[in-house]
């Protein structure tokens, strides 16, 4: 296991590659939800008009 | 198809169709991930060159496609919105931009960490690395714009503009190995030579492809339809959605 993790010597390059783009990943997932969860609360204060924009 | 077209073209009828197809693609994604980092790091074996270093391939080659692609298809629906002025097309160029920022990113950064153990160096100002920069400042010039201008309408065709004038980038970062030569590696895989590839690497990365896809047009799909809510804020359709309605 120490072994995977060593990756050879090249751990650092290869998890700082890795970790970095899977936060990116996530974080772009979590932004997208809570941007559609502030959207729909503040679009249920909205009355309807049939007017889009 | 003129018929399908048209059905789907607006808002109110794409909101509830890329829901659908959300979870298909996102699970799509997440499976495919599995089995490419399996593949990745669990089949393929260690590089006689490079070490376990070239492992880095398995998410910056796709990152990288996928930052040139987003931006082609981002140009498109530009284009689409130009000439046609139809409003989803603006929305789906406006969902667009923040992911291809993000697979631009995670290009340089998987990049700089790749180069540094094989080259000695994070950064240099070599043709492919400098023209990938400026993409991810195209896509940071995109979005910043669009929050610059308030009118949406006004946003959509500044937008578009800049997408389609920035899209001369594309294929400079893309021959950029071949006109200039420089730190950065030729392609990996092309289309009129034999992969130079051991299979089973092109395998894993051509799968962390299809991955990245399929996380692309997931995600896109639920940024899009927030833009949908956002702009639609006052039709009666969207107050008839259950997540709208709901008090």
């Amino acid at each position: 296991m120490t072994e995977f993790f060593a990756m050879g010597g090249y751990g650092f390059y290869i998890w700082g590659a890795y970790v970095v783009a899977a936060i990116a990943v996530i974080a772009e997932i979590l932004a997208v939800r809570s941007k559609r969860r502030a959207t729909l609360a503040e679009t249920r204060l909205v009355a309807p008009t049939e007017l889009g924009e | 198809m003129a018929f399908a077209w048209s059905k789907f073209s607006s808002p109110a009828s794409f909101y509830p169709l890329a829901g659908k197809m959300i979870p298909w693609f996102a699970w799509g994604a997440a499976i495919l991930t599995a089995i490419g980092l399996w593949i990745g790091f669990g089949l393929a074996p260690t590089d006689f060159q490079q070490g376990e270093a070239y492992r880095i391939i398995f998410i910056h080659v796709p990152s990288a496609w996928m930052s040139m692609f987003v931006y082609l298809v981002m140009a498109f629906w530009s284009a689409l919105y130009l000439g046609f002025n139809t409003r989803l097309s603006a929305m789906m160029a406006q969902a667009l931009a923040p992911t291809g920022a993000v697979m631009t990113f995670i290009a340089l950064w998987t990049g700089a960490f790749w180069g540094r153990p094989t080259w000695g160096t994070y950064w240099a100002w070599d043709a492919r690395m400098t023209s990938e920069l400026i993409l991810l400042f195209l896509y940071f010039g995109v979005i910043a714009l669009r929050a610059a201008i308030e009118d949406p309408r006004r946003a959509d065709r500044a937008c578009a503009v800049l997408a389609l004038v920035g899209a001369i980038n594309v294929p400079i970062i893309y021959y950029s190995v071949k006109w200039w030569n420089t730190l950065h590696q030729g392609a990996s895989v092309s289309a009129t030579e034999a992969p130079r590839m051991a299979s089973i690497m092109l395998t894993g990365m051509l799968v962390m492809s299809l991955a990245a896809w399929f996380y692309a047009i997931a995600v896109v799909l639920a940024r899009v339809r927030t833009i949908i809510v956002e702009r639609e804020r006052g039709a009666a359709w969207l107050h008839a959605l259950p997540e709208v309605a709901q008090a």
